[in-house]
């Protein structure tokens, strides 16, 4: 009889961890696994930096830490550890540290692997003025959208003869029509009121025209976002004279590198702006875009505000916002504070010491 | 009319020798002195220039210099070459253009190119820099004393290769819904522009050049520009030579634009940098650029915009195009008119009320011509009266 007894309790017990499980999967503060790839050199510090605010913050998030280097794969091709992809594919969202690029080792960029594993195909990557962190521009608030498969850097060049040669821009309807519906979507999903194209469709007729008309038809789709086309000249031009007029911003492989990168000059550099990769499929890789700095490396003196306000966009693109907001309060304010700043910013403190202030007052605001 | 004749002819039987002997260049002809000799003044020591008005606020600057022009009693005489670029026929262009070839010089106000129209259609601008093979695009980018902007103490040459790159202008779609555009990059064109280059620093004393190029993505493209930069360097010890990678050149231009000296790059990097750098000296109103050809000269706004939005409305800031015609000047060799002219406009750029709304404030055209012709006035040579 007890037997029957404990089976029935064990039935019983299945049941009720199973509904308890399925309560767990419903409850808003569920916890979802993000698969973090800390990189090389100042990679690590700053990846345990963006956990320990994380934990402070209480946000949902579990790492699971995987490697990222070039293993040689079957037939010869250099791929990602299968581990790795597995995790991304599982996970979908990612967080990773600067990977260095080593020369001469025989195998193409870690970025561009990466890139080309998840059709990474969208390069987001939002400029907004740091207020603690004082640049000759202020009020600087827009989005770069790049595409990123293709365009000048497919890397397919030529020698014709001896002396000539030629590299291949390549414009796809198909990518074209993807970054523009991206670049709306994007716009409409966190209240952006407009976005210009940037072209070079005067010079380059047919490609930059192929892309322009990509984006024209987007913007038919999405009447509620406002859409205008700009030169790249014009751009630049503007840009560095007036940086509020601009929103949202869409352009080819090249322009987008440029001009991403002047924006990032515009708040401060790279070692404050955050950006996000976008692949088919959901996948969403966010990363800090500045260097492995190998002379800081182990030194507590890196400054991990890149990567914090990377997660920071991991958090709204997965719906986290008040989180989102907590966090990135708590880093703006802190930078403000000029009492606890890391070296590039221009003061003294250590990596932990400006970690331990942003976790302070996370902790304070709740 | 015969000596026009024997231009001519001469002119395309130079071009044809010159395709048969091609021109070295690099580290071995440095040592060549490069001697330019204007070309003869016409009819009484009067220049005649070619002068193309363009669209949007071109014609009205035009007059604005032939103006000041008179008024200084300049001797140079403009043969106006009107250039519709709404007609689908090139006819205007190469007229245009065969006046440049006869003149010699040209100060020109940008075509407008409508993107929309097939690719057939080619860009007015690009045709007439190509074909006269004006092969160096020169903009000096300086902060000027009277304008408030963001960065000070800027001083930067920027040396743009103006004929091959990204604006080759070769496009074919093999599959509906590919496009291919070809960007080419050829050793004798990176050398001749790296040979400027250096050569223009020694001129004006400068001491560093920084190529701009993205040879780590596109390796064999820039990395032949980049190859031949390095090549001519090893010819100027005295100038400091290095490279940055084009976005990182356009951050460290907008937080540290101080550190730049000279800079050569391939055409579309070219365009980047030299509209960061206009606006960051104050805009597009400011900045004079200047086409430079083995034989011939064109003179224009730096950044070639058209200003279609506010011509006609008297507020267009001829600083840009006023500059430009003294350095035509310059070329001309006429020095004295150039500097006489430059000062007064550089006088007049520092008076804060007559700023034109590009620089904040409510002076119209007008009065800024009438300001600089003024200026000159004071200083003392016969003019016309005001």
């Amino acid at each position: 009889i007890s037997g029957v007894f404990w089976s029935f309790l064990n039935g019983r017990c299945v049941i009720f961890l199973a509904y308890l499980n399925i309560v767990c999967l419903c409850s808003a503060s569920q916890m979802q696994t993000v698969t973090l790839i800390p990189g090389d050199g100042i990679g690590p510090e700053i990846s345990v930096a963006v956990m320990k605010i994380f934990e402070a913050a209480k946000a949902p998030i579990q790492w699971e830490e995987r490697n990222v280097t070039a293993i040689k794969g079957p037939g010869g091709k250099w791929m990602i550890p299968p581990d790795a992809k597995e995790s991304m594919d599982k996970n979908k969202i990612g967080l990773k540290g600067p990977l260095k690029t080593p020369i001469a080792a025989g195998h193409p960029s870690m970025n561009l692997l990466l890139r080309k594993t998840f059709d990474l195909y969208a390069n987001v990557r939002p400029c907004v003025s740091i207020e603690g962190y004082k640049t000759p521009y202020t009020d600087v608030n827009l989005v770069t959208i790049r595409e990123n498969t293709e365009g000048e850097y497919s890397g397919i060049e030529h020698v014709i003869v001896d002396g000539v040669v030629q590299s291949i821009k390549l414009i796809t309807e198909q990518a074209s029509q993807r970054i523009a519906e991206y670049a709306f979507e994007y716009a409409r999903n966190n209240q952006r009121a407009s976005v210009t194209a940037v072209h070079k469709a005067n010079i380059m007729r047919m490609s930059d025209g192929l892309f322009l008309r990509k984006c024209r038809e987007a913007a038919e789709k999405h009447r509620d976002v406002k859409f205008t086309e700009m030169y790249l000249d014009t751009v630049c031009l503007n840009m560095v004279q007036d940086p509020t007029q601009f929103d949202v911003l869409v352009m080819p492989n090249l322009y987008g590198d440029i001009l991403s990168d002047l924006c990032a000059g515009l708040i401060g550099g790279l070692g404050v702006t955050p950006s996000g990769n976008i692949g088919a499929n959901g996948v969403a890789i966010f990363e800090s875009v500045h260097g492995t700095a190998p002379d800081i490396a182990g030194k507590d003196m890196a400054n991990p505000t890149a990567l914090l306000l990377s997660a920071v966009m991991m958090l709204r693109h997965m719906g986290l916002h008040g989180h989102a907001k907590k966090i990135e309060a708590a880093c703006f304010d802190t930078i403000r504070d000029e009492k606890v700043r890391t070296q590039d910013l221009g003061g003294n403190s250590k990596c932990s010491e400006f970690t331990d202030a942003i976790c302070q007052r996370v902790r304070d605001m709740d | 009319m015969t000596a026009r004749c024997v231009r001519s002819v001469s002119g395309s039987l130079q071009l044809l020798l010159r395709n048969r002997w091609p021109k070295v260049y690099g580290a071995a002809t440095c040592s060549q002195k490069h001697t330019y000799t204007p070309p003869p003044a016409q009819y009484g020591g009067r220049h005649t220039v070619t002068l193309i008005p363009g669209d949007g606020i071109g014609p009205e600057l035009a007059n604005h210099v032939r103006e000041l022009f008179r008024f200084c009693c300049v001797p140079v005489d403009f043969e106006v070459v009107n250039v519709d670029s709404t007609m689908a026929s090139e006819d205007d262009i190469n007229n245009a253009i065969m006046a440049i070839r006869r003149n010699g010089v040209a100060l020109k106000g940008n075509l407008e190119t409508n993107h929309n129209l097939p690719p057939s259609y080619k860009s007015r601008n690009n045709l007439l820099r190509t074909t006269l093979d004006l092969y160096a695009n020169v903009m000096h980018c300086q902060s000027l004393p009277g304008v408030r902007t963001r960065h000070r103490n800027i001083d930067i040459m920027i040396i743009r290769e103006n004929t091959e790159g990204e604006y080759s202008s070769l496009e074919h779609e093999n599959v509906p819904g590919v496009v291919e555009c070809l960007k080419i990059i050829t050793r004798t064109k990176s050398l001749r522009i790296a040979d400027y280059a250096f050569r223009t620093a020694r001129e004006k004393g400068r001491t560093r050049v920084t190529a701009v190029h993205k040879a780590n993505i596109m390796k064999l493209g820039d990395g032949l520009f980049l190859e031949c930069c390095k090549e001519v360097a090893s010819g100027y010890p005295e100038i400091t030579f290095d490279s940055m990678i084009v976005d990182n050149t356009t951050m460290q231009l907008v937080s540290r634009p101080q550190q730049f000296d000279v800079m050569v790059m391939p055409n579309l990097y070219g365009n980047v940098v030299s509209n960061v750098c206009a606006g960051l000296v104050g805009g597009p109103g400011l900045v004079p650029g200047a086409n430079y050809g083995e034989d011939y000269a064109v003179f224009e706004t730096g950044t070639r915009n058209t200003g279609k939005s506010i011509a006609n409305t008297n507020t267009a800031n001829p600083t840009a195009m006023l500059l430009a015609s003294c350095l035509l000047l310059d070329h001309l060799k006429l020095h004295a008119y150039a500097n006489m002219i430059r000062r007064a406009i550089l006088s007049t750029v520092t008076e804060t009320r007559l700023h034109t709304a590009d620089l904040g404030g409510q002076g119209s055209t007008s009065e800024v011509v009438q300001s600089i012709m003024k200026a000159v006035e004071s200083t003392g040579p016969r003019t016309l009266s005001l």
